[in-house]
């Protein structure tokens, strides 16, 4: 691959994971510690949303982070043609 | 039939499952040995991997502790599964395509430096044998209840099945047992949960009945209002607010999640997918896998402590029910009739209260305290052995690859067949086991403390290096090893002076800001990352070779003509 089109890929690839990393920090750091209090005023059900976030929400977020970042990436790596093996294009739906 | 002999069911039944996977999957080069041949389908190695993470802490204790701290207990659950969202985001990938076999590896080969592969075989090696000891010790503890023989034999057994299947079949052998490990975890912590869930609030779904209402046998109301009310009346503090202060739990979080992120027994799981994509694939497996578990532990805490203090408090000593006198006889339960009136005081007040309760007893006795059906009870003896058993295995291969790979190999014997190579990675680990097998009898009187060593000390090392290394081309040698040392030095003496030279002196008062020595692996991160860069800045840029590892690294496909095939420079 060119270098260019390699620091173009490069540069995407920054972008997707900082701006996950800015959820993941947002939702864990932010949510669950540092704001868990005032959001302990909304209830929902049997639960305080913060205490709610804080030990099962947050976990489930960081899941859906995770599948996020693997069909973006596989579709910038298809993008840019990066294969080394891992079925470009036929597993879309992961 | 009765608790014990469902137990010797499940436990013999299991244990053949293991042997017989073993067997079947015998290493024949170093390949399979270090990374199964790098063949593992990435759905089996999400389930590996999630075998090799939750421990016999995760399994056992940790229900059991959020159940006495409550929401403070947050930094568990959310320090231990955010973490793989740094693993998947940050490392993974990247070590995947690097394509070696050891954590100490890329350091050494990033870093070309064999003082930095040294220092890395070092934290690696201390690391995993913190952790292996307390694997051990949960073995010998779940043998000890459930078929009532000694602790020592607990651990021999223990030791002779994973001795068996880590030896014969490396990680290869480990992989498809640890498979079989998780279906087996997953199960026994999943049915008791289940029914618990059902029997206090007619819910199925454990994860919704922890937000759901108590039937009315058991009071009726939220479970959480209740299990608030009940816990502030009898003075323990409500149950939802949280006691630590918030800069703590931060830190503590931060640093479990870096901590997950570094430890290499988990990282080397990524070295067995054949490709970029599928080591992406497994981290979101391995999550999901682990959150079915993580998702069920606060509910499992919240039911715990609720059916805890409805049942025992109160009432007359000579009523208690059958349980209480089989965990009494543990020495894990005790009752102690401090006022004379015959009756059991289970309060907050450490003056007044009279029932002393372990806290790793939460998940192994639920069950019983349920009062669920016998078969239900023993199979948790059998997820709590999968559980212990999967991760020692795992630090044992981390250990003996050090050994073989990094120090004889890669280091003082280059010379060396890969024949004799797979031979002493086959009596390292013999060796290993026998030393983790001491310590699990012997335990050091600290191990449940020393475990948050282990996570500070490969957050304060590894993670930083290993990122900066992928993400900072600029990084050498002489950044990443001070680095390390400072990290992992600043973090070592601080617990050390905690929790072994000045105990007494370990409260918020004296902490660093007001951390204390379980998340201070914040701070070695930070402050390896500060000296790295500082001291990357007065030192020449690595060689044109390494420069071109990275750049190969960072992208999936074919290797660029330049970097196919670099050796170790140094």
């Amino acid at each position: 691959m060119p270098e260019n089109r390699a620091h173009e890929y490069w540069k995407s690839n920054i972008r997707i994971v900082l701006s996950l990393l800015a959820v993941w920090f947002f939702i864990s750091f932010g949510c669950g510690i540092l704001f868990v209090d005032a959001l302990d005023t909304i209830r929902i059900g049997g639960f305080k949303l913060g205490f709610w976030i804080a030990q099962q929400g947050s976990i489930f977020v960081f899941v859906i982070l995770i599948f996020v970042y693997i069909h973006l990436m596989d579709k910038l790596d298809d993008r840019y043609n990066v294969d080394d093996g891992g079925h470009a294009g036929d597993e879309e739906e992961i | 039939m009765s608790v014990q002999i469902w137990t010797f069911v499940f436990v013999i039944l299991s244990f053949g499952l293991y042997i017989g996977i073993a067997i079947w999957s015998r290493a024949g080069s170093t390949s399979d040995f270090y990374v199964a041949g790098g063949g593992v389908p990435p759905l089996a190695n999400g389930m590996a991997t999630a075998a090799d993470w939750m421990s016999a802490a995760s399994f056992i204790s940790m229900a059991g502790i959020i159940s006495f701290i409550g929401r403070d207990g947050t930094f568990y659950l959310m320090g231990w599964t955010g973490g793989y969202v740094l693993l998947a985001l940050l490392l993974a990938p990247y070590l995947r395509k690097f394509g070696k076999f050891t954590v100490p590896d890329f350091i050494g080969d990033r870093y070309y430096s064999k003082t930095a592969r040294l220092i890395a075989v070092f934290c690696a090696i201390s690391v995993s044998f913190v952790y292996v000891c307390g694997q051990m010790q949960g073995a010998g503890i779940v043998f000890s209840r459930f078929l009532e023989v000694d602790i020592t034999t607990g651990v021999i057994i223990g030791m002779t099945i994973v001795f068996f299947y880590a030896v014969l079949g490396g990680m290869k052998g480990i992989t498809y047992t640890q498979v079989a490990q998780y279906c087996v975890l997953i199960f026994a912590f999943m049915v008791p949960a289940i029914f618990i869930s059902i029997l206090m609030t007619g819910n199925p779904v454990p994860q919704l009945g922890f937000g759901s209402e108590l039937t009315p046998e058991f009071g009726g109301g939220y479970l959480l209002d209740r299990l608030d009310g009940m816990s502030e009346e009898l003075g323990f503090g409500v149950y939802t607010e949280g006691q630590r202060s918030t800069q703590d739990v931060f830190f503590i979080t931060a640093a479990l999640m870096f901590g997950t992120a570094g430890l290499p027994h988990v990282i080397i799981r990524f070295f067995t997918v054949p490709n970029v994509r599928d080591a992406r694939r497994s981290a979101g497996f391995a999550l999901i896998f682990i959150a079915i578990l993580y998702t069920t532990a606060p509910a499992v805490a919240a039911f715990a402590r609720t059916n805890l203090i409805n049942t025992v408090d109160n009432i007359e000593y000579t009523e208690v029910p059958e349980w209480f006198t089989t965990w009494e006889a543990t020495n894990l339960i005790s009752f102690t009739d401090k006022n004379g009136d015959g009756r059991i005081q289970y309060v907050g007040d450490p003056e007044v209260n009279e029932l002393d309760v372990n806290r790793d007893i939460m998940v192994l006795a639920n069950p019983e305290i349920a009062g669920l059906p016998a078969w239900v009870i023993a199979l948790v003896a059998a997820g709590g052995l999968a559980a212990a058993l999967s991760t020692a295995a795992g630090l044992l291969l981390v250990i003996s690859t050090a050994v073989s790979h990094d120090l004889m190999k890669r280091s003082f014997m280059p010379d060396i067949s890969e024949q004799q190579e797979l031979r002493y990675a086959r009596m390292a680990i013999f060796v290993a086991v026998l030393i983790a097998g001491y310590f699990g009898i012997n335990p050091p009187a600290y191990v449940a403390q020393v475990v948050a060593f282990a996570f500070g000390l490969a957050a304060a090392s590894f993670f930083p290096a290993i990122v900066l290394g992928i993400f900072n081309k600029r990084m050498n040698k002489e950044g990443a090893i001070a680095g390390m040392i400072a990290g992992f030095s600043f973090t070592a003496l601080y617990i050390i002076y905690f929790r072994f030279i000045n105990p007494a002196a370990d409260n918020a008062e004296n902490w660093l800001f007001g951390i204390s020595p379980e998340g201070i692996g914040t701070m070695g991160t930070l402050i390896n990352l500060m000296v790295a860069l500082t001291v990357a800045r007065f030192a020449d840029d690595p060689p044109e070779a390494v420069q071109n590892i990275v750049e190969d690294i960072r992208l999936p496909g074919e290797p660029d003509k330049t970097t196919s095939g670099t050796e170790n420079p140094a």
